[in-house]
């Protein structure tokens, strides 16, 4: 099990070759309140980059990129309920979506969790 | 994530802008000046002003005195309020006008003793400027205030934070809402006004630009008041119906469109019928514009923002969301939006689409939130 992260501060944590998906809690710190989270439906097909989720502070719409490409399995339903879950525990129980792998050679491109953080140590 | 953040260019600083980043401001570009958007957060800050009290930075706003013979009927060829009629200490709302009627800014005004003091929104100043600059004559002597912060202190506990530091010739109490005095904060010569932009009682503090971070540090060292930032200053005035120059109100919309038919309430002035665009704005008052400003309850909790379409019932685009967010007092998002005048009334469902996905709404009373302005002692 290992967790990867993107410039664009989506953090993606893979079991197998299933993957589940959130925003970085740097990301939700930079966002401020958030007041609702769109997650993909599952079955869903997803490129990597793609448009897979939104979500809404008090002040503006961000779009949530898909770090990997494969097929949803699933959405964080809890977020529908609790939108600020993201905020309180983005990088927990604030997950957005789990994706079944397509190709797991895609993981290469992206960062671990040290250089990430260095990577938001410039920002 | 993406984020969409507008670049920009020399950006200026205000008074205050080391004291913002002191207290954990989070700065972003508004109106061409750095300008904290949030300390600890939208929400926590919105609610804070709602029970409590506020203190924002307004200091971007222009500030402007006027002075001259003959002011009074030289400023009422530009803006449709009765500027004759308003007598030593009160303040009105009202509208820099195009000839078309379009509004080229929403302002408000007030008599001092040497003329009219007069605060214009910080986006539009430089604009307002030149426009007052070309039409009054030479012999009107205009002063930008730009030595000068502005505050605002808001909320319901905003009056009994300021009673404790004021002094002047008369008690904080005889102002309400819409009136202003001279009054001393900690020494310091301040010209404060009943008024604000939240829909809270609250007071707007016109002070020395050099005595900004002392009155600040004064205000918020009182256990009622936080400073708040521009976000909140955002969605409370959006609850409170109040428009926001540049989004709800721009030089395609009238006076009646924009449902501030109380800026032509004078009927002297509507008699007369000499402010820019009255034919038009007249004509509107009497029959109706064929749009109109409307307050939109948004069905479900995601946000519908300012450029959402309006849809009628054949799903043609026929008008445009101006404003939109989230409410934190109403726990459900909002939205100012202009529609054809038969989908005005509230109660009226209408659809919305933003992003490809339709929005359920329905036409609100307004405001939001209702307005608590102090206007005297219960009688």
């Amino acid at each position: 099990m290992s967790r990867y992260f993107t410039e664009d501060h989506e953090w993606v944590h893979v079991d197998g070759d299933i993957g589940t998906v959130g925003i970085t809690d740097y990301a939700q710190g930079q966002l401020g309140d958030i007041v609702f989270v769109e997650v993909p439906d599952e079955g869903k097909t997803l490129s990597k980059g793609d448009d897979a989720a939104v979500v809404e502070s008090v002040k503006a719409a961000s779009d949530v990129y898909s770090p990997v490409s494969g097929t949803v399995i699933e959405g964080n339903a809890a977020l529908g309920d609790d939108p600020s879950l993201v905020n309180t525990d983005p990088e927990e129980e604030g997950w957005f979506f789990k994706i079944t792998l397509s190709d797991t050679g895609e993981l290469d491109g992206l960062m671990d969790e040290a250089k990430y953080e260095a990577f938001v140590a410039k920002l | 994530m993406s984020d969409d953040e507008a670049e920009t260019i020399e950006i200026m600083t205000l008074p205050l802008d080391a004291w913002h980043r002191a207290h954990g401001g989070r700065m972003v570009e508004f109106a061409g000046y750095w300008m904290p958007v949030q300390y600890e957060g939208i929400m926590a800050e919105h609610l804070w002003v709602r029970e409590s009290a506020g203190l924002f930075d307004v200091s971007h706003m222009g500030q402007l005195l006027l002075s001259g013979d003959g002011l009074d009927d030289e400023l009422e060829k530009l803006i449709p309020a009765d500027v004759k009629g308003v007598a030593l200490g009160q303040q009105k709302y009202s509208l820099l006008l195009a000839e078309n009627g379009g509004i080229l800014d929403d302002l408000m005004f007030s008599r001092w003793p040497g003329g009219i003091y007069m605060v214009v929104n910080g986006a539009c100043k430089w604009d307002d400027i030149a426009h007052l600059r070309e039409h009054l004559p030479d012999d009107i002597t205009l002063n930008h205030l730009d030595d000068r912060a502005l505050l605002a202190l808001q909320g319901p506990k905003a009056f009994d934070v300021l009673k404790r530091h004021t002094t002047g010739e008369w008690p904080l109490e005889a102002l309400v809402f819409m009136k202003g005095g001279k009054f001393e904060i900690a020494g310091v010569e301040t010209y404060i006004s009943r008024s604000g932009y939240t829909g809270e009682d609250g007071f707007e503090i016109s002070i020395p630009a050099d005595a900004a971070a002392k009155i600040a540090d004064l205000l918020t060292a009182e256990p009622e008041v936080k400073p708040i930032g521009l976000g909140a200053r955002d969605s409370l005035r959006l609850e409170a119906d109040l428009p926001l120059y540049g989004h709800d109100l721009d030089p395609e919309t009238t006076p009646i469109m924009a449902a501030l038919g109380f800026a032509v309430a004078s009927k002297r002035r509507r008699e007369e019928g000499n402010f820019p665009g009255a034919e038009r704005i007249l004509i509107e008052r009497e029959q109706g514009a064929v749009t109109k400003r409307v307050g939109l309850i948004v069905e479900g909790r995601q946000p519908v923002r300012e450029g959402a379409a309006v849809l009628d019932q054949d799903g043609s685009t026929v008008g445009k969301v101006t404003s939109g967010g989230f409410a934190p007092t109403l726990g459900q998002p909002i939205a100012m939006a202009y529609v054809p005048v038969a989908m005005a009334e509230p109660g009226t469902r209408i659809q919305l689409t933003q992003r490809g996905k339709v929005h359920e709404a329905t036409v609100a009373p307004m405001p939001f939130v209702p307005h608590r302005y102090f206007r005297g002692a219960a009688k």
